[in-house]
């Protein structure tokens, strides 16, 4: 078989294991659980195409994540509140509905939104940032920074975002009850399907003379520039299509899990993804997704045995990895493969795997 | 106008605590471009070992508490360092993420050893007054914070341009190949520079038990913004870090005087941000014929 057959052999695999095996094997609860994990899998995604391609290590991921849940979420509050102020705005005081949440009574709006608010940020702060090359540790501060900004903003603008609460008691989703197993279960194929597409659509991305440029100005910006390309052009591109996805899975999550808030979307969440997208393996957009799924399902069943535990094994974890196997699991993955495959042939082959400068 | 001068005092004592904070980081990012996330938690160590001193030298043990702390977070520093860092120099992204994990570790470690909830730490008595500053009423702690900023200002600047050592250091900074070759013994320079830059985090966590309770997150509240204090200063550029931290501080103070706490963050991110596109690699560059 040749390599590619084999790469959609096993997407098909995949594919098959989590729209078939998945739904019939697992009880409603856990199915809701994977669906959570697959959002979580969207934004990596978007991670192991902006940081593991692109090599900007994006740390404010849960800004986009959130700004697509809450273009959701609006839509869903002012649906169910029909016509009334919703809920949370009564609580807190609120009198006339703010400008802000108007446009989301039109649900083309906030779908529309969930991709644009955070391509358009994205952008924005692309063009400014990478224009003036500022690059490497600078850029990854500055997207942390943006995501502590953006969280006290939230919690701070209490009547206008529901504060720490954040936005949740949804009842009703495009005409679907988003609590009922009937919903929750067609979200989980919604989510799985959209995994799926994003997933080819990036493949098809790196695969192209785009990727191949996005690699270069990972491994060298300043040759890429000599050549004539600039590469801010490409990284911003790359970082508002990171944002986008992150804007999904933010809105893919609000209606699998019932809620979005603050706490969701600060600097730690954020950092998790990434770590998440470490241990998978950064270099491959596969290694970025398993990692997701695996990582969040790990923190989930350890934490429901050990709470307190979780965090020196998500260090301990974390420690490992970087210092032993810098590359992710599907980094081990392919060095034991060419090791195999250098001890049945007598002489040693060249590694097919590509070297990546970590 | 005069609420507008109370608000200087304010952001002067905001921008001395952030300026404690990013003074350990010139040196572990600026200097050996180390991004040390487990920095919050070497103050937090540093704020709990005046804790732990309050047994014996109750409320004296912040004075006590300020060599001591030095020396426990540069320790820790010291270790992580050997343990960890020396095997990444040359990948600042990884050390970010590595040392992230040593902070989750290190978090988890505080709340089994002394608790979740909040401790407090008895400030001296002598520093419990008040006093009138431009109108405003400045608490004695915040002077003592400005006056120990001041201080290791003045040290770290003795120490990088007047000795021996720091000579060393700066010159393993600016070209680590060359001062290997020239007899620089760049391996223990990084491990003193990692040490210095550590315990001044511990020096740092003393000064905030002074102004609020300690707690294993205690470190957390401050990393991001002292991180943005050396990005806007310029690498390893003490005197970009003084003036960027008190820049922020008084952004700080004045943003929360003029809208609200919330819209303040925000302000100073889209602040820095553009200050970036005038100055992409912050107020002072070290002028490098390299190309990255």
């Amino acid at each position: 078989m040749s390599a590619r057959l084999r790469g959609y052999a096993l997407f098909a695999g995949v594919a098959a294991l989590f729209l078939v095996v998945a739904p019939l094997a697992l009880p409603a609860f856990r199915l809701d659980e994977l669906a959570k994990y697959l959002c979580f899998a969207i934004a990596a995604l978007g991670i192991g195409l902006a940081w593991g391609q692109g090599g900007m290590l994006t740390l404010g991921q849960g800004v986009f994540f959130g700004l697509g849940g809450y273009a959701m979420g609006m839509y869903l509050k002012l649906h169910d509140a029909d016509g009334d102020l919703p809920d949370f705005m009564v609580w807190s005081g609120v009198e006339k509905l703010p400008a802000l949440w108007k446009p989301f009574e039109s649900p083309v709006f906030a779908v529309a939104a969930v991709v644009l608010v955070p391509v358009v940020i994205a952008t924005l702060l692309g063009v400014l940032v990478f224009r003036q090359r500022v690059r490497g540790a600078y850029f990854a501060i500055l997207t942390q920074a943006l995501a502590a900004a953006f969280v006290i903003l939230l919690v701070g603008q209490q009547g206008l975002t529901g504060g720490t609460n954040g936005l949740t008691n949804f009842y009703d989703f495009f005409g679907q009850d988003p609590e009922a197993d009937a919903t929750q279960r067609r979200m989980y194929f919604v989510a799985a399907i959209v995994l799926g597409v994003l997933y080819l659509l990036a493949r098809q991305l790196v695969k192209s003379r785009f990727g191949r440029l996005l690699v270069a100005v990972r491994d060298g910006e300043d040759r890429v520039r000599f050549l004539g390309y600039n590469p801010a052009t490409v990284k911003t591109i790359t970082f508002a299509i990171s944002a986008g996805m992150a804007g999904i899975a933010g809105a893919l999550f609000v209606p699998v899990v019932g809620i979005i808030s603050p706490s969701l979307l600060d600097v730690v969440p954020s950092l998790e993804l990434v770590v998440a997208v470490a241990i998978g393996g950064r270099y491959t957009l596969a290694g970025a997704v398993l990692g997701a799924v695996a990582m969040n399902y790990a923190k989930t069943s350890f934490s429901e045995q050990w709470a307190d535990g979780w965090l020196y094994l998500e260090g301990a974890l974390f420690i490992g990895v970087m210092t032993l196997a810098p590359r992710g699991a599907v980094g081990v993955y392919e060095q034991v493969r060419d090791a195999i495959a250098r001890r049945r042939k007598p002489v040693p082959a060249p590694s097919t795997a590509s070297e990546v400068p970590a | 106008m005069e609420s507008l001068l109370n608000q200087l005092p304010v952001g002067l004592s905001i921008g001395a605590v952030l300026l404690l904070i990013a003074l350990g980081l010139t040196f572990t990012f600026g200097q050996m471009g180390v991004i040390n996330m487990a920095h919050g938690e070497f103050i937090m160590a540093g704020a709990y070992t005046a804790y732990m001193l309050q047994d014996w030298f109750h409320g004296q043990a912040v004075i006590v508490a300020l060599p001591v702390a030095f020396v426990v977070a540069g320790t820790l520093g010291w270790i992580l360092e050997r343990a960890a860092i020396r095997h990444f120099y040359g990948r600042p992204l990884d050390t970010l993420l590595l040392t992230w994990g040593v902070s989750l570790v290190l978090q988890q470690a505080a709340r089994d050893l002394f608790g979740a909830p909040n401790v407090q730490v008895t400030a001296p008595s002598w520093l419990s007054g008040r006093v009138e500053l431009l109108g405003g009423n400045l608490p004695y702690a915040r002077l003592f914070i400005m006056g120990l900023a001041a201080a290791c200002v003045v040290g770290i600047w003795a120490y990088m341009n007047r000795s021996r050592q720091g000579r060393r250091m700066r010159a393993v900074m600016q070209n680590r190949e060359l001062a290997a070759v020239s007899g620089v013994a760049t391996g223990r320079v990084d491990q003193l520079t990692f040490f210095i830059g550590s315990g001044l985090a511990g020096v740092a966590g003393v000064a905030l038990t002074l102004i609020g309770p300690v707690g294993p997150s205690l470190g957390t509240y401050y990393i991001v913004d002292a991180f943005l204090v050396v990005v806007a200063g310029g690498l390893g550029q003490l005197r970009g870090a003084v003036i960027a931290a008190l820049a922020l501080g008084m952004l700080n103070s004045y943003g929360e005087f003029w809208t609200d706490a919330s819209l303040a963050k925000v302000i100073v991110f889209v602040v820095i941000v553009g200050f970036l596109q005038v100055r992409p690699q912050g107020l002072f560059v070290l002028r490098s014929r390299a190309l990255t």
